[in-house]
């Protein structure tokens, strides 16, 4: 199998390990991965800001990038459900319509598509506390959610529990957003800050060690806010420990 | 008129220690009774496939069950008027308040008159108005708008209730008991309700085939207000009309249920007919209305049955305080509706939303509100009403995220990607983000130069 | 042109295509006896519902159980009370009523209601200014959820309809459940079978 793989900009620039931990892991289960290298970015920023006029450029250059590929993955909930949801900034080709459609999040590539059975290579003796952005949650339906009263289920942790040696932080609000929302983060900082403070509380009080996500905008965000509370709790990208690593 | 500036306008409440915590949690609480109730109900997503569909159809009918309403009305002995705006809604109630010599009004919570500013109106032509709603007197009597449609005073703590009635009805200061406090409103409330010449409620739902406004309380006040005066008066908005008695049951069931996680409401009063020796006057109120329901995108926002789920749900509402949207209706649903009445003025709304989508999915009527969101953002863009520094900094992102030299020539230098990401990927100074956050240390090599270094070379 | 026909052609040039109106189902489930789920729903709303023994003197149980009310109202024959009214009495009058009677024409299990009009109230405001509320209800007289409430003949018959579920209540307060707000501070429901005055219990 051929995957494309996308690095988002954010992760290119402060996640370079995210990024490491997906391919490698790909290569892992047997799927050779292109990196186009003039990719940038999905366009997101400026479509949240509503600005569909200074997106187009951007995701022209995206669909330049990925097209004809069957499998495009990256390693970020919300850059997948932009693409995939929408981003229709420029005319919706057949070719732009298949690159949405072929845009695959890492967690669900690898439970739905990938149907991976087992990582025999990771272990990891913490106690983790997951934290689904809500474009994964919502979005993509990574997991049940609460406002639905359905019956649980939780693609990330499915995953995870494959994993030697974790364990589960259980929050008091595990559907509630952290705050970050892109541009909201400094748009609107005082909401935006409260509400990861309460987050990373509401991790710290359920005793997880690590944080975990398939999302590293959304950690970026609770880390600051966890460093600057000073309650000492680690964040890790989901492909990282999936990929082996162990603290 | 003066724009709204949500964020700082948040800022005064989360700085209200206390008040944040407990408005956070008490919303929180209501959220939570609203999932028990969404999992005991074995049919209630189905009620809310109902629900949106029955708001579709009538929206889409709305003309012919306009007139059947006002036909059956009519026939069932009510006066029924129409008002194009807010101006002419509260020129027919003064109208019919002076024809009847009216001294006082009471009248019991109505996001409709709100709407129309319908209180201060009445005020300065020298009619005493008498809101009658717990939550909504306090707010009445504070001088502020409901913070939140359902719980007007969920912001204030009991001592900054104790505070108001004390420095209006004559209070015990130090007595900020809620029993005290609600006993004392109750007895120096009722009275007005026999000595009131009149009496004006909302109206939850019209039922075409009935002519019927319903109603629903739990204090029972909007009962008192339409049943004892001699002269009752309903405004009630042109999209609440429901077509059957068989439709009503469906939103009855979900009314509560979604706003307080209730089965019902103590009170759900169906108003056919004047009380004996009374009067009865509906105002079917258009304000915006008809209009909106030409907008492609936005139309469905018509279907709101202000049950407030959305703001008890959404996490940037519960920190910052109905009060910070500036507007008479506040969080999710007042994102979306109060752009259509004045784009200009709460063009920051639509930005108060991290688009987290939990609002959408817990409206009993499915409204797309995280998506009506995002919509207006884009119609704000175009109409060019985004924050300066906003459209600044897209405009810069815009151009080096389409090019992958200017892109790479930004971050590819390791010191570089501290010094320049936060501002186009952040797309403000560094102190917003810094000020209560810290800034993430900078890798000593970007994914792309890893890369380049790691794999590309050794194929 | 009028107002009204102004905004009667505003919403016809505006309303967006046509959607249908879906069919409603009654949503009947077995479950719980309709009097065991009414009882818990009443109860959960802050009602109360008052237990029977057969031939229960029920002036008695008013007496015995209002020894504070000076002023009894009542709607239907079942108790005496010291206070008339009929549909001509002016609301008003019933300010200083401290417990009101009437009997109920159903009750609804899903939410612990019962269902009141001006015929069982003759005036609407007995409900709503009295002090205190007893409402009689024949326990076969319970439907299952408010798909059957609303289907009743009552609600295009009378002029006023009302579901009452449990005392006048607010939480505007900090969240915290008062009962009495404005209305009624007390709703008991009495399990009174239709006509003979025959009682049971529960």
């Amino acid at each position: 199998m051929k995957a494309a793989l996308f690095v988002p900009c954010f992760i290119d620039a402060f996640f370079p390990e995210v990024g490491i931990a997906t391919l490698e892991l790909l290569e892992r289960l047997g799927v050779a991965v292109d990196y186009p290298l003039r990719q940038t970015c999905c366009g997101q920023p400026m479509a949240n800001s509503g600005d569909q006029a200074d997106a187009a450029a951007v995701e022209a250059l995206f669909v330049e990038n990925f097209k004809g590929y069957e499998y495009i993955v990256t390693p970020s909930g919300s850059c997948t459900h932009h693409v995939r949801d929408n981003f229709d900034a420029i005319p919706q080709t057949q070719e732009v319509q298949e690159v949405r459609s072929n845009t695959y999040e890492l967690v669900e590539f690898l439970h739905d598509t990938l149907k991976v059975e087992d990582f025999p290579w990771a272990e990891f003796p913490h106690k983790v506390g997951i934290h689904n952005s809500c474009s994964s949650l919502r979005g993509l339906r990574h997991a049940s959610m609460s406002e639905l009263a359905e019956p649980e289920f939780s693609k990330p942790k499915a995953l995870l529990s494959k994993v030697k040696g974790i364990s589960f932080a259980e929050l008091s609000r595990p559907d509630e957003c952290c705050g970050f929302g892109g541009t909201f983060a400094v748009f609107e900082e005082p909401v935006s800050a409260k509400m990861g403070y309460d987050k990373v509380n509401d991790f710290k009080e359920a005793g997880a060690e690590y944080v975990v996500s398939a999302d590293s905008s959304c950690m970026m965000h609770q880390q600051g806010c966890s460093e600057r509370l000073g309650l000492g709790l680690k964040f890790i990208h989901i492909a990282q420990i999936l990929n082996g690593a162990n603290s | 008129m003066k724009k709204i500036h949500h964020a700082e306008a948040s800022s005064y409440f989360i700085e209200a220690k206390d008040n944040e915590a407990f408005h956070d949690q008490r919303l929180w609480d209501l959220r939570q009774k609203r999932d028990r109730e969404a999992a005991v109900i074995p049919e209630f997503q189905e009620l809310r496939n109902l629900a949106s569909q029955i708001k579709e159809h009538t929206l889409t009918h709305l003309a012919e069950y306009l007139e059947q309403f006002e036909a059956k009305a009519q026939a069932n002995g009510v006066t029924v008027h129409w008002a194009l705006d807010a101006a002419e809604h509260n020129r027919i109630v003064y109208d019919l308040l002076t024809d009847h010599s009216v001294r006082t009004l009471v009248k019991s919570k109505s996001m409709l008159t709100e709407e129309c500013e319908l209180r201060p109106f009445l005020e300065r032509r020298g009619i005493e108005v008498i809101e009658t709603d717990l939550g909504e007197r306090i707010q009445q009597l504070d001088n502020e708008p409901p913070s939140h449609i359902v719980v007007p005073a969920v912001h204030k703590l009991r001592g900054d209730v104790a505070k108001v009635f004390a420095r209006t009805l004559d209070t015990d200061p130090d007595n900020d008991d809620p029993n005290y406090l609600s006993e004392q409103m109750r007895v120096k409330t009722r009275h007005f309700f026999v000595d009131a010449e009149a009496g004006m409620t909302g109206g939850n739902f019209a039922v075409a085939e009935t002519g019927g406004v319903v109603v629903c309380t739990n204090e029972g006040n909007a009962d008192l207000s339409a049943n004892v005066p001699p002269l009752f008066i309903a405004s009630v908005g042109i999209e609440k009309l429901v077509p059957r008695l068989d439709d009503l049951a469906v939103f009855i069931r979900l009314l509560s249920r979604s706003a307080l996680g209730s089965p019902i409401t103590q009170y759900t009063s169906h108003f056919r007919a004047p009380r004996k020796s009374g009067e009865m006057h509906i105002i079917l109120v258009d304000n915006g209305r008809s209009e909106r329901l030409g907008m492609e995108e936005f139309w469905y926002s018509l279907k709101c049955i202000r049950c407030g789920a959305c703001m008890n749900t959404c996490p940037v509402y519960r920190r910052s305080g109905g009060l910070s949207y500036g507007a008479v209706y506040s969080g999710p649903i007042g994102i979306i509706l109060n752009p259509t009445h004045d784009m200009r003025k709460y063009s920051s709304l639509p930005f108060a939303s991290t688009l987290n989508g939990s609002c959408t999915h817990v409206c009993p009527v499915k409204i797309n509100i995280h998506e009506q969101i995002y919509g207006w953002r884009r119609v704000l863009a175009k109409h060019n009403q985004l924050p300066f520094v906003k459209k600044a900094a897209m405009k810069v992102a815009g151009k080096i995220l389409s090019d992958p030299q200017k892109y790479r020539k930004t971050i590819d230098v390791a010191d570089a990607a501290i010094e320049h990401l936060p501002r186009f990927l952040l797309y403000s100074r560094m102190n917003a983000w810094g000020r209560q956050r810290e800034v993430p240390a900078p890798p000593d090599q970007t994914f792309h130069a890893w890369y380049l270094k790691n794999r590309e070379g050794k194929q | 042109m009028s107002t009204r026909d102004l905004i009667l052609d505003a919403v016809k040039r505006n309303q967006p295509q046509a959607v249908s109106l879906p069919d409603v189902p009654r949503f009947d489930r077995d479950e719980a006896p309709l009097l065991e789920l009414f009882k818990a729903n009443l109860e959960r709303m802050g009602g109360k519902l008052a237990e029977f023994t057969a031939g229960a003197d029920l002036n008695a149980w008013v007496a015995e159980n209002y020894p504070e009310a000076k002023v009894v109202c009542a709607a239907t024959p079942e108790v005496s009370g010291n206070r008339a009214i009929t549909d001509e009495t002016d609301p008003k009058t019933l300010e200083n009523v401290d417990l009101g009677v009437v009997r109920a024409v159903f009750g609804v299990a899903e939410t612990g209601s019962v269902y009141l009009s001006e015929r069982q109230l003759s005036v609407r405001a007995l409900g709503y200014l009295s002090q205190h509320l007893l409402a009689l209800l024949d326990p076969a007289d319970i439907v299952g959820n408010l798909h059957h409430a609303f289907a009743r003949p009552e609600y295009t018959d009378n002029r006023y309809s009302v579901l009452m579920t449990g005392p006048s209540a607010t939480a505007d307060i900090e969240g915290v459940l008062i009962h009495g707000a404005q209305g009624v501070r007390s709703l008991t429901v009495a399990l009174v079978a239709n006509g003979d005055g025959d009682s049971i219990t529960v």
